[in-house]
């Protein structure tokens, strides 16, 4: 069992590789990059949308792939459980981030809050599958009852959004055409308006993993905390006195 | 015995207490009938806004249909200890989970043939093209129960299950909605080929599924 995923000092590397990454995007996005002719200053909210928008798929991709190296036998292990339950909660959180610029962005650029339109409805549908998937996390259980039962449910959810994403599709299609991750992947913007976009791409990737080592810690420490709880609970038994507030809150 | 004739066991017995217990004739299909009424206070009947959107309002209650169908499918295993029972029959996790997902599909298809006789007559549907129709809601139901009876027993054994299957599943079976929706509206319409497409996701949808869950139903009631 492994208590950390990085050693403390390539945390604070990454960290500081974050921030840093953060204060360049900030500059470029901010002052470099010149307003779009068209959107205006709305634009630049893109250098926060698009990487937040990665990050979600980033961070459930890697869900997806804890919760399967998690349930396939030989590679077993409470490590697998807690980076997918860690990776899924950031991937929530910057899906939320995602539509929330988008939703913001889309109000002076398309004259609504919100629209029907393929990618926001899977995006949309998304943060729902995960958020259950969160919940699911939260229900108190033997802790490999519990990583095995998420690992399933995040499965489900990984199968389950090109299906949603596909059928959204043919329901219905209005949102930009991607400009960066297009097939031929040539980026047709401008050349400091790209650089912004990659910086953010980098300063969120950063945070990522920087964000994923924190949660992580926090979850083998929380994992500590309920074994410390229920031993306690069990040597007050065991002595014949009453259970003390805090064990019986264990228990429970 | 092989993996059908267990999945038939299993069905069986869901079904027979069914048939017993009269929960689904008597509470669930006049929930159904119940919320058909509350849309036409809700979407003022005169303005042929009901006939429109009939379809989609129709499987709207048949998602909330399915909710309480699976809630109930696993009710019944809470009392008396009868997962035990279960986990302890020597009944293959994929039969156990074929019949229970059978069992489900067959009272959801109950509650549709009903809740399609309650559209037509409340609402003023046609309904144009019936192959269509009747395999995307095949489609679509089979899909539903799968999925239906997955995050049933995964939520099996939890207290707030009651709460947690639609947060679960809601989300999970959006396109079954979309697709059934539109299968249903372009069949209503009387342009088959429009309906066709859908018909073919919601059948890939109900495969997917009833693999998936076959695959992770046994290891899933072990645990609950």
């Amino acid at each position: 069992m492994s208590d950390r995923l990085m050693a403390p000092v390539a945390r604070r590397i990454v960290g500081v590789a974050a921030l840093l990454a953060l204060g360049a995007l900030v500059a470029v996005g901010l002052f470099v990059a010149p307003p779009d002719a068209v959107q205006g200053d709305a634009q630049r909210l893109m250098y926060l949308h698009v990487p937040a928008a990665w990050l979600a798929y980033l961070a459930f991709g890697v869900t997806a792939l804890g919760s399967a190296l998690y349930l396939w036998p030989r590679t077993r292990s409470a490590v697998w459980d807690r980076v997918a339950g860690a990776s899924a909660e950031i991937g929530v959180v910057f899906t939320g981030l995602t539509l929330l610029l988008g939703s913001l962005w889309g109000r002076p650029v398309w004259g609504v809050w919100w629209a029907w339109d393929a990618r926001l409805v899977t995006t949309a549908v998304l943060f729902f599958l995960y958020l259950g998937y969160l919940a699911l996390r939260r229900i108190p259980a033997a802790l490999d009852v519990r990583a095995k039962r998420c690992a399933i449910a995040a499965l489900i959810a990984f199968v389950d959004v090109p299906i949603v994403h596909f059928s959204v599709t043919w329901w219905r299609t209005l949102h930009q055409q991607a400009t960066v991750f297009n097939p031929e992947l040539d980026a047709k913007i401008q050349g400091t308006m790209a650089l912004a976009l990659w910086l953010g791409v980098l300063a969120f990737t950063l945070l990522y993993v920087y964000l994923l080592d924190h949660r992580y810690r926090l979850e083998v420490l929380d994992e500590d905390r309920e074994e410390r709880e229920l031993e306690a609970a069990i040597a007050d038994r065991v002595q014949g006195g009453t259970p003390s507030r805090e064990a019986v809150g264990a228990t429970s | 015995m092989n993996l059908f004739q267990e999945a038939a066991l299993v069905a069986g017995k869901d079904l027979r207490i069914e048939a017993r217990a009269r929960v689904i004739s008597q509470q669930i299909l006049p929930f159904g009938l119940i919320v058909l009424l509350l849309f036409a206070f809700a979407l003022d009947p005169d303005r042929g806004v009901l006939q429109r959107t009939a379809p989609g309002l129709f499987w709207v209650t048949v998602l909330l249909a399915c909710l309480l169908g699976v809630s109930r499918s696993f009710t019944v295993e809470a009392d008396n200890g009868a997962r035990d029972g279960l986990r302890l029959s020597d009944l293959d996790g994929s039969s156990i989970f074929l019949g229970k997902a059978i069992a489900l599909a067959v009272e959801l298809l109950v509650f549709e043939a009903l809740l399609t006789v309650g559209v037509v007559v409340l609402f003023d549907v046609h309904l144009a093209s019936l192959l269509p129709l009747a395999l995307g809601t095949v489609a679509a139901t089979v899909g539903l129960a799968a999925t239906g009876t997955l995050y049933g027993v995964l939520a099996a054994g939890i207290r707030a299950r009651e709460t947690l299957v639609p947060v679960l599943l809601l989300p999970v079976v959006a396109p079954v909605l979309l697709g059934a929706t539109r299968a249903w509206e372009a069949s209503i319409d009387g342009v088959p080929g429009d309906a066709w497409p859908w018909v073919a996701l919601l059948a890939i949808f109900a495969v997917l599924f009833v693999g998936i869950g076959m695959l992770a139903f046994g290891p899933l009631l072990e645990e609950s």
